[in-house]
């Protein structure tokens, strides 16, 4: 019996509408498990989130969602190729150790993926860094630089040329602003004016490299 | 004892069942038939939906909480986790607790009679397995009217009990919970097992395992297994805190009669338990360890062992238990996420090594509490339908 959320936050909804009915699901730092638990309910997926927080861990075992406390950075090897359809991975991005390496794991466990993550690109941000001289605090990114779990922060062209390094196609990408809320205007000039990207991913074809997509602004 | 503790079950009567329908064991042989010594706490409910099994480890028995008169000093083993409040909360859940046989406090075991001879099983009681036991269990849930339980749960070899369930009877058990448990021993969880079992053969008493027809026992051999076992049970870091190298008695200056307080402590559990324990009884049992493998009847893949099993999972592991490593319960996670069960995992960071399963960890019973609650809640949901 899983507990869902009423209402999804809009972030999250959107990754669920990628998520096909039934699909096995591996949720990479899945924190209080809202996104399985709702996946769950509403995806029939068969669904399982690696968290290491303990409250979180809790809190996803009190809402009936398969948690394994499992180290990203560390314990990714343990699992199969394609053992799973989806590997999802929502926020977490700039907190790994090592991201490349995360994100070859995730496509290998699965033939796609869904990444989100916080744009260090986003206006503010510039003009926080270019006014102050400080590294930007906002509410997105609400740590001083020295007592941060986000110890990998990129903008979203620095995502997209990581991607095609690695031989990863972008097969969609949806922009949010900081309420969550996707709208055309900073679809546009996403990594000036997005807060979080939604990316969906999946391996190059044989014999193609990189995005389709041209870099972000 | 002065009063029993508002969140203890309190006084608690155990209670005994013959069963005539012989039981076949896997090692071939049939008791024609056998008694089940056991406890249970809280009330079954209309549905019969709220029953929990606990299923003991080595050297437990069926006494897991409460007191079995005003006079007890010590509760029920697992005193911890059973009771009001607890993560197995006795005002939702009916929990049974029983000696498994094989065992020596009060079920059919080596110290009982063989009605063929008259005379006591000894060495001559049948080997017993984890899938014996299992059937065993599910006879005394005929016996209590429980068609399904809600949850199976143990730690350690009482783990093992609770993972079998799941997969010779799936249509019986909703949750597992298993706690500072292993797929199966490693080879060297048996030498441990192996040093025990011949400290009990080498003592002079052990008459080839019919002591109590020589009116003896063989308690030094049995004191040194626990001795060994003991050590097994506890970390490192945990025997340094508790004794570091303090010194009981003796002269560590002119190094004359000195005993360590580790030492003493270890004779000290090692004799109270040679006093209290059966030594037929813990060949017994240690065997039964060693052999349990599920996988082994899925030509040892245990993502196969677990592919016809219905039930939800919860394993929780202990950072320095190597008895039964943290390594072992990510095994068990990685098969059953790959036999497509569910199942969580907490990785519970405690100095106390295997022996952390019986004790107040904070956030152990937090984990377990809230996986109970789940359990629970879908009681009441099947309840209310």
């Amino acid at each position: 019996m899983i507990e869902a959320p009423s209402e999804l936050r809009e972030d999250l909804r959107l990754i669920s509408e990628m998520v096909p009915q039934g699909a096995r699901v591996l949720d990479l730092g899945c924190g209080t498990g809202d996104l399985l638990a709702w996946l769950q309910a509403h995806r029939g997926v068969n669904g399982y989130g690696l968290e290491i927080d303990h409250d979180k861990i809790t809190a996803c075992i009190a809402k009936g969602v398969n948690v394994i406390e499992r180290n990203i950075d560390e314990d990714l090897s343990d699992y199969e190729s394609d053992s799973f359809d989806l590997v999802v991975m929502t926020e977490t991005l700039q907190a790994v150790r090592h991201p490349a390496n995360v994100l070859d794991e995730m496509l290998r466990i699965a033939p796609e993926g869904i990444v989100t993550f916080p744009n260090f690109g986003h206006w503010s941000c510039r003009l926080h860094l270019a006014t102050r001289g400080r590294m930007p605090v906002s509410s997105h990114l609400p740590h001083a630089w020295y007592d941060t779990p986000n110890i990998h922060l990129c903008t979203f062209a620095d995502f997209e040329a990581l991607c095609s390094e690695r031989g990863l196609r972008i097969t969609r990408r949806l922009v949010v602003n900081g309420g969550y809320r996707p709208n055309r205007f900073i679809n546009r000039w996403s990594n000036l004016f997005g807060n979080i990207a939604i990316y969906g991913l999946a391996r190059a074809r044989s014999g193609s490299t990189g995005p389709r997509r041209e870099p972000s602004s | 004892m002065t009063a029993v503790p508002s969140d203890s079950v309190g006084i608690v009567v155990p209670q005994h069942v013959a069963f005539d329908t012989p039981l076949a064991l896997s090692c071939g042989a049939v008791l024609p038939r056998h008694e089940l010594v056991y406890e249970t706490y809280g009330e079954l409910n209309a549905q019969r939906s709220n029953a929990v099994l606990v299923c003991h480890a080595l050297s437990g028995h069926h006494h897991a909480a409460g007191y079995h008169d005003a006079g007890d000093r010590k509760p029920g083993w697992w005193e911890t986790c059973i009771g009001p409040g607890k993560p197995l909360d006795t005002n939702r859940f009916f929990v049974v607790s029983l000696n498994n046989i094989g065992g020596c406090h009060g079920s059919t075991g080596p110290s009982s009679i063989n009605p063929d001879t008259g005379r006591p099983w000894g060495p001559d009681f049948p080997a017993i397995t984890v899938r014996d036991w299992v059937k065993s269990q599910a006879m005394l849930a005929d016996h209590l009217g429980i068609e399904t339980w809600a949850a199976v749960v143990g730690g350690s070899l009482g783990g093992m009990q609770a993972l079998q369930w799941s997969i010779d009877l799936p249509d019986r058990i909703r949750h597992v919970v298993a706690i500072a448990c292993a797929p199966r021993l490693s080879a060297q969880n048996i030498a441990f097992n192996e040093i025990a079992r011949q400290a009990i053969y080498s003592d002079p008493c052990f008459h080839g395992g019919r002591y109590a027809e020589h009116g003896v026992a063989p308690t030094q051999g049995l004191m040194l297994a626990r001795m060994v076992g003991h050590v097994t049970y506890q970390s490192d870091d945990g025997l340094r805190e508790k004794f570091g190298r303090e010194v009981a008695s003796g002269d560590l200056e002119l190094a004359r009669d000195v005993q360590f307080q580790v030492e003493s402590y270890l004779h000290y559990q090692g004799r109270s338990f040679s006093q209290r324990f059966d030594a037929n009884t813990y060949l017994l049992m240690t065997r039964a360890l060693d052999f349990f493998d599920p996988a082994r009847e899925f030509d040892d893949d245990l993502v196969r062992a677990f592919r016809d099993a219905r039930a939800s999972y919860l394993l929780v592991s202990f950072t320095t238990d190597w008895r039964f490593a943290s390594e072992r319960s990510r095994e068990l996670v990685d098969a059953l996420i790959r036999a497509r069960r569910n199942v969580s995992h907490a990785d519970i960071d405690a100095p106390y090594g295997h022996d952390a399963f019986l004790l107040p960890i904070p956030r152990y019973l937090d984990v377990f509490s809230a996986y109970m609650d789940r359990v629970a809640s879908e009681t009441t949901e099947a309840a209310e339908r």
